[in-house]
């Protein structure tokens, strides 16, 4: 019950976009149509539900105070925690590539489609901010981080989507011209973040 | 706004000694060149923290330090790292540029450091950090490269400070953390003002970046989006 809890909590309450405003970059830049967000957005929940687990495995058998201590007594009050910026983003950049690589060999034309955005997931503060999350929430165990991580992935899948379906409805709009593209963009992610807001009440 | 577009050739002078290309490195992010509002970088850690000015210019100093050093090292380094791990260097030199910062922030001012939290160490990702590392320092040498740290870090440095403005003027009724508003206009002491409490929420910080990008378009035609 408790993962349903984290997972539901992590779509729509901490959601990433509209409560934190990470990955904002990416999710300005690649929704202009539905299609590359949906695949952007399948990409992001993959690579947080494969590299916050990774991540809380080494923050919690690495990097804590004490973690170490299973390696032996004399382990014991090491605190690597320092490192753990450095860790956690070289793992990301590290399965960023992996995922790089099988997209280009396998869906060949959804990397067309990705084409530069695809390595900025290295990048994309959501995927850094999950593990930073993670770490300062000090999740119980690797499967309340799991989904913790792939809710925060779907909350910015639907995100994301959401504001491309808007675009793509907002060419027929006649917007002041100064305001066309960006401008709208974050007024509109505004309103929406607003709308989620509704859901802070919600105590589960 | 208007008074910061003022204050944008304020710079110039001071920066005298520079050649006229130089200076442009400084003057053309505040602008023209915008991280926020034209290159769009940087919105993930910009927006959360403008609700007081003291985390605002906490967070631009960071991202100075950061960006401004970053710079310099990567321009050094730039003939000595090869082109295919390249991103991974960038990381690491960010990464261990984030852990300095975070840990001086830590020992000088934890009181902040603890509001601002994990956007510390999200500065690492912060896409100005890749974006001026990628796109200038690892062509650049080391002074220019330095300038241009210094250029859109401010450029970055003014956005969050104005929209931090707004939202710590209109939704606390303080700046800098001393209030403004004087404490008998509240209507809980018969006066009749309320704070507007949406400030504080985090959709406003984006309505308040879509004005300013607005307003600096409306100014600045040659940078509206045909699209």
């Amino acid at each position: 019950m408790n993962l349903v809890n984290i997972f539901v909590k992590a779509i729509f309450i901490e959601n990433m976009i509209f409560a934190y405003f990470l990955g904002m970059c990416s999710y300005l830049a690649v929704s202009k149509t539905v299609k590359t967000a949906v695949g952007l957005g399948a990409a992001v929940i993959f690579v947080l539900g494969v590299t916050v687990p990774v991540n809380y495995l080494l923050e919690n058998y690495v990097l804590k105070a004490g973690a170490l201590s299973w390696l032996g007594a004399s382990f014991a009050d090491v605190d690597l925690s320092f490192l753990a910026f450095i860790m956690f983003i070289a793992v990301v950049a590290a399965i960023v590539q992996l995922v790089e690589m099988v997209v280009e060999k396998f869906a060949p034309a959804l990397y067309g489609a990705l084409g530069i955005f695809l390595p900025l997931i290295a990048v994309n503060c959501s995927i850094l901010g999950g593990a930073l999350f993670m770490q300062e929430r000090q999740y119980s165990n690797v499967a309340e981080a799991t989904s913790f991580a792939v809710g925060s992935g779907v909350g910015w899948f639907l995100a994301i989507v959401a504001i491309a379906a808007i675009r793509e409805k907002l060419r027929y709009s006649d917007i002041p011209a100064p305001l066309r593209g960006l401008g709208i963009t974050f007024i509109l992610t505004g309103l929406m973040g607003m709308a989620f807001m509704a859901f802070m009440g919600i105590k589960i | 706004m208007s008074t910061e577009t003022a204050s944008a050739p304020v710079a110039v002078p001071k920066e005298g000694l520079f050649s006229k290309k130089n200076r442009k490195l400084i003057t053309d992010p505040l602008n023209d060149n915008n991280p926020i509002t034209v290159q769009v970088l940087g919105i993930c850690s910009a927006l959360a923290i403008t609700v007081k000015m003291s985390n605002a210019l906490v967070m631009s100093i960071s991202v100075l330090a950061v960006v401004v050093l970053g710079n310099m090292i990567i321009s050094a380094l730039r003939n000595v790292i090869p082109s295919r791990i390249r991103i991974i260097a960038q990381l690491v030199i960010a990464a261990g540029l984030v852990t300095l910062v975070d840990i001086v922030l830590k020992a000088y001012v934890y009181d902040v450091a603890k509001q601002v939290g994990v956007y510390v160490g999200l500065i690492i990702t912060n896409c100005i950090l890749m974006g001026r590392y990628e796109a200038f320092a690892m062509n650049n040498k080391v002074g220019p490269s330095a300038l241009d740290g210094l250029g859109n870090s401010l450029g970055y440095a003014w956005i969050l400070v104005v929209v931090a403005f707004f939202r710590e003027f209109f939704g606390s009724g303080s700046l800098m953390g001393i209030t403004i508003i004087p404490n008998s206009w509240y209507a809980a002491n018969g006066g009749a003002y309320f704070n507007n409490n949406m400030m504080i929420l985090p959709p406003m910080a984006l309505v308040i970046v879509g004005i300013i990008i607005w307003i600096q378009r409306l100014r600045n035609t040659k940078l509206i989006e045909t699209a």
